[in-house]
């Protein structure tokens, strides 16, 4: 922990933002700043690794390392970084359609790599950056251009999926309360292992309906828990809007052992010599 | 006897019948008598009860291909020979030793006219406790070659060293009475003398030896997702990575190996990862993304049939199309083929060199041929090629990761320098890596980067040029050994010929392509793809000064030096 003291506002870099006016994710923003500061953490320590989409457009308007990349493999991406430099702090930042949709695969294995890294999905349930398209966490009967009437497909639960695949960590956040959000964060970023916060992060543009979503929440009633058979039925029964830490798992964190640097390259070769 | 400066041996079973086996420690007998030579294995889709044959050629020189006809043909079996088609050619020169019960003879022997000599190997081998055919026929092929039983025995020795004396007792029995079998043969062949040599001399393949490089090049991070023939880079890699204090992590595919490896780079760690065409077409996304960040990369595809998943375990050099072409926009980046199973350390540790030194992905085509093959080589002289990017380290002001500077090189900030604070970007940026739409970024940036490729010096390395004759045959990757032995081969008809084999294909050199071909009065064109990607490549980028013909047919059968010596000879 460093002895300089951080506000809020070193993390925040001068390019402005992309995002429609009342978006969630200037909240969660906010969130990482406090978060970061309530660490203690160097800017300069931290790598904000992103894929594609309005969430995703986080690192530039942060004060730390980042890397936009491309849409869907920001989770690969970030494993690659952090398992050669376990001295820097790793924080994902996704969205429903870049994490849930196209980077799938890549939840399902960074939860059971479970590299020490925090991951947070700002879902709004729709594709924002494309002008509104159905998301994996698009509600069945939510009328879109791209499908009339509704998708008619069941939404996809991240938290479930993520107990199941092998999160250390899993909790859920409203964007509209930056403080908690802050704190949750804060703690996920502690915990060993791999870390998994849903921000609820309301798209005002195209899911108006979602400005309800502040008067939908609400602290989840329940007191954290690192048994995964309680997680399991707390998530399955969950409504969506119980906000707070709901599963602190105890599995050591994968970090490859490193080897000696300072080896003779000759060495290798004996396997050759005739 | 005559005296062959060459000799070539296959050995041919079902899957499982260790005919790999034997023709691997045959090489390595021969390697420890001081001969050159080259092990290629060649077998269908299936892990048991496929067909698989070891090709083997030894000489006194370097091997570097195939012959078009094999001096000794061993059938442990016949059973799915015919599968191999004309893939292993036998001539009313060839000696072939079959068992009587081992299946009908294929085509590839009976319309030969060679010489068949029935040996019952799997009878023999029936009669020792635990004995195998594969054994019999080690013995009588260690005894046509003119070895020791000793000799023959010694790599299995080796390789049986943790089985107990048991196994090792069965297989020296095997090796003897292969040896009395083959007592009363004349093979009519006989290897002329090896040369001695100074130099330590090296038994690898070429996917080693392309793992070799990247470790000496400063590779210390590979992704690894598994892919026929690639894997065995990474492989090697795993254990080898971990001894210079580098990583290997498996990837869930290779969307993700690819971004982890840019990952790694990002945060200062030269990185590679290794796969084949299906691989490569999902990595070329990122491969985008890597040359508009301005990240240093190393991806290997060792090529194998195409499209789609096309022929696996065997060689073709049909991906350079999409190593070239393959990203959207307009994408600058390196590609560069090795030459040889020794040449894959050194393009590989080149290539390693130069994505850092660009910061720019550098793809390698090597391919099955090349990859899976075992030779006997001297070893690779070492180079000093080692990977330093530019870094920016003391920082002040606001960073510009992407400043324009003379040789377009800007100096890269690794996560934990203070100052240095910026977001890699797929987007268009300034450079400030900022994103932006406007035009005069746009352009800058993509000036940017195709001038500090254009205006790098790539020094002598860029091509093998040899010779210099009115024909010049121009080749790439793998044939370059095949060309070269045609080039010798026409010598002594009287043509004189000169090579010109790019071992860099991206960025092109028009000055240098020009210098190589200078006063050439016909170009002949040799590439192992069915389109001619290669040839049509050359015209796109270069300005070639005579008539042009193109030899060019696809895998799975290797182009042979007789081929390329047959279509040198009739365009005169």
């Amino acid at each position: 922990m460093s002895s300089v003291a951080y506000k809020q506002a070193d993390y925040k870099s001068d390019v402005k933002p992309i995002w429609c006016p009342g978006c969630g994710d200037y909240h969660v923003l906010m969130s990482f700043g406090r978060a970061f500061a309530q660490l203690g953490l160097p800017p300069e320590q931290i790598a904000v690794i992103s894929g594609i989409g309005c969430s995703s457009r986080i690192p530039a308007y942060t004060n730390c390392y980042g890397f936009h990349g491309v849409h869907g493999r920001s989770l690969a991406l970030a494993a690659g970084l952090k398992v050669t430099r376990p001295d820097l702090t790793v924080v994902v930042a996704s969205g429903d359609g870049d994490g849930y949709s196209i980077g799938g695969n890549h939840f399902l294995h960074a939860c059971r790599r479970n590299i020490d890294m925090t991951y947070v999905v700002m879902d709004n349930h729709i594709y924002g950056m494309t002008k509104g398209q159905p998301s994996p966490t698009t509600e069945p009967e939510f009328d879109t251009a791209l499908s009339p009437g509704g998708t008619r497909v069941r939404p996809f639960h991240p938290l479930v999926v993520a107990l199941a695949s092998g999160a250390n960590f899993i909790a859920r956040c409203f964007s509209g309360d930056p403080n908690q959000t802050a704190d949750v964060l804060a703690e996920a970023i502690k915990h060993p292992g791999f870390s998994f916060i849903e921000i609820l992060s309301p798209c005002v543009t195209f899911r108006p309906d979602e400005k309800a979503w502040k008067d939908q929440v609400h602290p989840a009633p329940v007191t954290e828990t690192s048994d995964q058979g309680k997680a399991a039925r707390r998530l399955m029964t969950d409504d969506g809007f119980n906000i707070g830490i709901l599963y602190r798992g105890t599995r050591t964190p994968y970090q490859p052992a490193a080897g000696a640097t300072n080896i003779d390259l000759s060495e290798l070769e004996k396997d050759f010599e005739l | 006897m005559a005296a062959s400066r060459s000799i070539s041996i296959a050995i041919i079973g079902s899957g499982g019948a260790g005919a790999l086996t034997t023709v691997d420690s045959l090489l390595e007998t021969a390697a420890a008598a001081g001969w050159q030579g080259l092990f290629t294995r060649t077998m269908g889709p299936q892990i048991r009860g496929g067909e698989a044959a070891g090709l083997l050629r030894l000489a006194v020189d370097p091997v570097e291909s195939l012959p078009d006809r094999f001096d000794l043909m061993i059938g442990i079996d016949w059973l799915n020979a015919h599968r191999f088609g004309a893939e292993i050619k036998a001539g009313n020169q060839t000696l072939v030793i079959s068992d009587p019960r081992g299946g009908d003879l294929p085509p590839m022997v009976t319309q030969s006219g060679a010489r068949v000599v029935e040996i019952a190997m799997k009878e023999m081998a029936k009669a020792i406790p635990d004995g195998r055919p594969n054994m019999i026929a080690l013995g009588i092929a260690g005894r046509l070659l003119g070895f020791t039983v000793e000799q023959a025995f010694a790599p299995i020795a080796k390789r049986l060293a943790d089985k107990g004396p048991a196994a090792i007792e069965a297989s020296l029995a095997g090796i003897k009475v292969g040896f009395g079998a083959a007592a009363g043969i004349d093979f009519g062949v006989q290897l002329a003398a090896p040369k001695p040599s100074k130099v330590r001399r090296w038994l690898l393949s070429g996917n080693e030896a392309t793992a070799l490089g990247a470790i000496r090049g400063g590779i210390r991070f590979a992704a690894a997702y598994p892919i026929t023939p690639a894997t065995e880079i990474l492989e090697w890699l795993a254990p080898n990575l971990t001894k210079v204090g580098g990583t290997l992590l498996q990837a869930e595919d290779e969307l993700a190996a690819i971004n982890m490896i840019i990952g790694a780079s990002y945060g200062g760690t030269p990185a590679l990862t290794a796969t084949s065409g299906p691989g490569l077409s999902l990595m070329i996304e990122a491969l985008g993304l890597a040359t508009s960040a301005e990240i240093p990369i190393v991806v290997v595809d060792v090529m194998r049939g195409g499209p789609s998943t096309g022929i696996p375990t065997k060689s073709e050099q049909g991906d350079l199309n999409i190593a070239i072409y393959g990203m959207h926009g307009d994408a600058p980046h390196l590609v560069l083929a090795p030459q040889s199973v020794g040449d894959c350390v050194f393009t590989t540790q080149w290539a390693t060199y130069l994505a850092e030194a660009l910061q720019a992905p550098a793809i390698i085509l090597s391919d099955q041929f090349m990859g899976q093959s075992r030779a006997a080589i001297e070893r690779p002289a070492d180079v000093a090629f080692i990977g330093a990017r530019s870094i920016a380290s003391e920082i002040s002001g606001p960073y510009m990761r992407h400043a324009m500077t003379a040789n377009g090189v800007s100096p890269m900030a690794i996560p934990g320098t203070r100052g240095g604070q910026y977001t890699a970007d797929g987007l268009t940026h300034s450079e400030r890596a900022t994103p932006t739409s406007g035009a005069a970024d746009h352009l800058a940036q993509l000036d940017k980067r195709r001038d500090k490729l254009d205006r790098f010096n790539f020094g002598d390395h860029w091509a093998s040029v040899e010779g210099a004759g009115d024909l010049a045959v121009i080749t790439w990757g793998s044939l370059t050994g095949a060309a070269r032995e045609a080039i010798a081969l026409a010598a002594a008809d009287g043509i004189d010929a000169r090579m010109v084999a790019p071992r860099l294909l991206a960025p092109v050199l028009p000055e240098r392509m020009a210098a190589a071909l200078a006063g050439v009065k016909r170009i002949l064109v040799v590439e192992q793809t069915h389109g001619g990607q290669f040839n049509k490549f050359l015209r796109a980028h270069y300005d070639l000064p005579a008539p042009v013909r193109v030899f060019n047919r696809p895998g799975p059968l290797p182009i042979t030096a007789g081929e390329i010596h047959r279509a040198i000879a009739v365009w005169r």
